[in-house]
C-alpha cells in the first residue's frame, strides 16, 4: 500500500492555536509541502512576523527566527547575505507586512534579496482583535472602522501582488486565494514556485494569500470563505503580475 | 611586527571590526560616523563580505539582528538619533540573546540636535534604552586606539555572553586621526557557533526568539538575564584610575576624561594632587572600584559633556562619603582643560 497523503516533513506535530476555519493552518501546510518537495527544510530559516503566525518556530520542522513587528524582511536580508547557502523565507500579515513594515518589505523587494515571501492578506488585524488594516476593503467594518472603511479618511486598501510586481528587481509576484481547493491548488504552485526560484538563485519572490479570519470578521468559516471568494477576489485579482521566466499569466 | 599608521576614529574601529573576523556590515549614513559606513561599503566587498546600505536605521539593526541569529559576527554603526530608532530590535535582541556589536558615534541632541560631539546618550546606553528589562555592556573608550583594542575585543565578549556590546564613541573619537597600531586579521567569523540558525540539518530545529509565553517562563527568563549580568559585571567590568595620591578625584569618561588628564597634569604643575578615574566600561559601571578610590579623596568632581548623566551613578558609588561635585557641557561641545582647572581651584575655596 502507498501513502498517499500525510503531514509534510517540514511541520511539526503541534495542534495549532489557529480558530476554526483560519487560513493560516493551511498556508503552513503549503509551505511545509513546498519546502519537503523541493528537498529545502535542511536549509530552510523561516521569519516569523508578528500577528497571529506568531508561533512559526512551534509549527515548523525548520530553524525560525521571530522579527519585530513588521521588520521580517530586514531579518530576511540580513541573514542571506551572511549565509547564502541558506532557504530564507518571511511569512507575515497583512498589518505586519503592508503597515508598520512597508519601508522593509520594499526595500528588501527593490533590492532583489534572494529570499521567498508569504504575504497572509486577511483584511484585517487578526491577532489584535480585528483592527483596520491597510488591506481592509472599502466599507468593510473593523473594530476601528464600526461604520466600514471609509477611503476618503482611511485611504485605499494596498494591492500588494501589483505593486511588488511592479519593482524591477522582483522575478515573481502572484496572488492567489485560500477559498477552495481548487484554488489552494494554484496557491501551492505559486508557492513553490517562488521557493523554486530561489533554489535557482533567480531572486526576490512574493506570494500574496487572500485568507479567511472568521473571528473577527464575525462570520462562520463557511461565510468566510464565500467573503474572500465574492469581495476579496473582487478587489484583489487573483493571478501572477510578474514572473520572470514568462511563465502562465 | 606591524607599526602604527594614521587612522580616523571612524575608520580605525571599522578595520579592527574587519580584521575582527566580521562577516557583515549593515547602517545607515548619519553625521558624525559616516566614514565607518563608506569605509566598510568598500572593505567588505572587498574581501567578499556582506554590506547592506539599510533603507534606514530601523532596518539596519533588524538586518544585524537577523544575521546575528545565524551565529555569525556582525555589526552596525550610527549616530545618536539613528541609536534612537534601533531600540526595538536591540530589545528583541537581548530578549533573544544574540550577539552583536553596535558602534554609537554620538552628537548633540535631544532631537536632531546638532554634529557636535556629546555624550548625551549615556543613560540610554546604560539603562536598556529599549523596552523590558535588560542590560547591554557598554565600553566608553577615549582614544582611538582604545577603540581599535575595545572593538576588536568585544566581538569575542558578544559571542561569549550571547549580548550585544555597545562601543559608545562621539563625534570628537569618530573624527579624530591619530597614529594607531592595528591588531592580527582574524579569519570571518561565519559559523552557527553551536547555538545560530544555519539548517536543521542532522539536528533539532533551532529557534531564536523573544517571546515566552509559558507562565513562569519570562519572570525566570529575566532572572537568567541578571545572573548573566552579574557574571559580566564580575569578569569584564573595566576603569582607570591615574594616582594613588590625591585629594581630587574627577570621574570622566570618553572625550571628558581625555581633557580632564591634560587638566590634571596643568593642576600638578599647580601643586594640586588629582587623579582621574575613568570607567572603560560605563556598563557594569565599576561602582566597587570607584567608591574604593573616592574615599581617598576630599572631593569628587563629575565631568561629563552632558548635563549629568554619570553623575548619578558616581553618587550611587560614593554614597555621601565625599561630596560630589558636577560640570557639565552638552549640546556638541565639549569644555577645555582650562575650566576644568579653573572648576578644580573654586572647589578647593
Ligand atoms: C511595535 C508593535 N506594535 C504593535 C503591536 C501589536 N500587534 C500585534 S499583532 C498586530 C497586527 C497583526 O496583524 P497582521 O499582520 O494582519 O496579522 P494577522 O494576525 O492578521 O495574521 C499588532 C498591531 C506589536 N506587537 N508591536
Ligand atoms: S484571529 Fe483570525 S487570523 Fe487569527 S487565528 Fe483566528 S481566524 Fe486566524
Ligand atoms: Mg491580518
Amino acid at each position: 500500500m502507498s501513502i498517499v497523503f500525510q503531514k509534510p516533513e517540514s511541520l511539526t506535530e503541534k495542534t495549532t492555536i489557529f480558530c476554526p476555519g483560519c487560513s493560516h493552518g493551511i498556508i503552513h501546510r503549503l509551505v511545509g509541502e513546498a519546502l519537503d518537495e523541493l528537498e529545502l527544510r535542511e536549509t530552510a530559516v523561516g521569519v516569523a512576523p508578528v500577528g497571529c503566525a506568531v508561533l512559526l518556530y512551534e509549527y515548523f520542522r525548520t530553524d525560525i527566527v521571530e522579527a519585530p513587528h513588521g521588520r521580517a524582511p530586514a531579518l530576511a536580508t540580513g541573514i542571506k547575505r551572511v549565509r547564502p547557502d541558506l532557504t530564507v523565507f518571511s511569512y507575515q500579515g497583512d498589518g505586519d507586512l503592508a503597515s508598520i513594515g512597508m519601508g522593509e518589505i520594499m526595500h528588501a523587494a527593490n533590492r532583489g534579496e534572494m529570499i521567498t515571501v508569504i504575504f497572509v492578506n486577511n483584511a484585517n488585524y487578526g491577532m489584535t482583535g480585528g483592527q483596520m488594516a491597510p488591506t481592509t476593503l472599502p466599507g468593510q467594518r473593523t473594530t476601528t472602522t464600526p461604520t466600514g472603511r471609509d477611503c476618503a479618511a482611511h485611504g485605499s486598501p494596498f494591492r500588494m501582488a501589483e505593486i511588488m510586481g511592479a519593482l524591477e528587481p522582483v522575478v515573481y509576484s502572484a496572488r492567489v486565494s485560500a477559498a477552495t481547493p481548487a484554488k489552494i491548488m494554484k496557491a501551492k504552485r505559486a508557492i513553490k514556485k517562488a521557493f523554486q526560484n530561489q533554489k535557482d538563485k533567480k531572486g526576490f519572490s512574493f506570494v500574496e494569500v487572500l485568507s479567511t479570519c472568521p473571528t473577527n470578521w464575525g462570520m462562520t468559516p463557511l461565510d468566510a470563505v464565500q467573503f474572500v471568494e465574492k469581495d476579496m477576489e473582487a478587489y484583489y485579482p487573483l493571478g501572477v503580475f510578474k514572473d520572470a521566466d514568462g511563465g502562465d499569466k | 611586527m606591524s607599526k602604527k599608521v594614521l587612522m580616523k576614529g571612524n575608520e580605525a574601529i571599522a578595520e579592527a571590526s574587519i580584521r575582527a573576523g566580521l562577516a557583515g556590515y549593515f547602517g545607515y549614513p548619519i553625521t558624525p560616523q559616516n566614514e565607518f559606513t563608506s569605509y566598510m561599503s568598500y572593505h567588505m566587498p572587498a574581501k567578499g563580505r556582506a554590506f547592506v546600505q539599510a533603507e534606514s536605521e530601523v532596518a539596519a539593526i533588524n538586518m544585524v539582528y537577523g544575521a546575528a541569529a545565524t551565529g555569525c559576527r556582525v555589526m552596525t554603526s550610527s549616530s545618536s538619533p539613528g541609536i534612537a530608532l534601533m531600540q526595538e530590535a536591540i530589545s528583541y535582541m537581548c530578549g533573544a540573546e544574540v550577539p552583536a556589536v553596535i558602534v554609537n558615534i554620538m552628537r548633540g541632541g535631544p532631537g536632531l540636535g546638532n554634529i557636535g560631539p556629546s555624550q548625551g546618550d549615556y543613560n540610554q546606553a546604560t539603562r536598556g534604552g529599549g523596552n523590558g528589562d535588560y542590560k547591554m555592556i557598554v565600553y566608553a573608550p577615549s582614544t582611538v586606539q582604545e577603540a581599535v583594542d575595545l572593538t576588536y575585543n568585544a566581538f569575542d565578549v558578544a559571542d561569549k555572553y550571547k549580548i550585544p556590546v555597545f562601543i559608545l564613541g562621539d563625534g570628537a573619537l569618530g573624527q579624530m586621526a591619530e597614529p594607531v597600531l592595528l591588531p592580527e586579521e582574524k579569519p570571518e567569523m561565519k559559523g552557527d557557533q553551536g547555538w545560530g540558525l544555519s539548517g536543521a540539518k542532522g539536528r533539532d530545529p533551532r529557534a531564536v526568539m523573544s517571546l515566552r509565553l509559558a507562565e513562569g517562563e519570562l519572570r525566570k527568563h529575566n532572572w537568567d538575564l541578571v545572573s548573566k549580568f552579574e557574571k559580566i559585571t564580575e569578569a569584564e567590568t573595566k576603569y582607570e584610575l591615574t594616582d594613588t595620591d590625591y585629594d581630587v578625584l574627577i570621574a570622566a569618561f570618553g572625550t571628558s576624561a581625555r581633557v580632564a588628564k591634560t587638566a590634571i597634569r596643568q593642576l600638578k604643575e599647580q601643586g594640586i594632587k588629582a587623579a582621574l578615574f575613568r570607567p572603560i566600561t560605563i556598563c557594569p559601571f565599576p561602582y566597587a572600584a570607584l567608591a574604593e578610590a573616592a574615599k581617598k579623596a576630599k572631593k569628587v568632581l563629575v565631568a561629563e559633556m552632558n548635563t549629568g548623566q554619570m553623575l548619578f551613578d558616581v553618587k550611587v558609588a560614593v554614597e555621601g562619603a565625599v561630596p560630589v561635585e558636577f560640570m557639565g557641557c552638552p549640546g556638541g561641545e565639549s569644555f577645555s582643560p582650562e575650566e576644568i582647572t579653573a572648576k578644580i581651584k573654586e572647589m578647593q575655596g
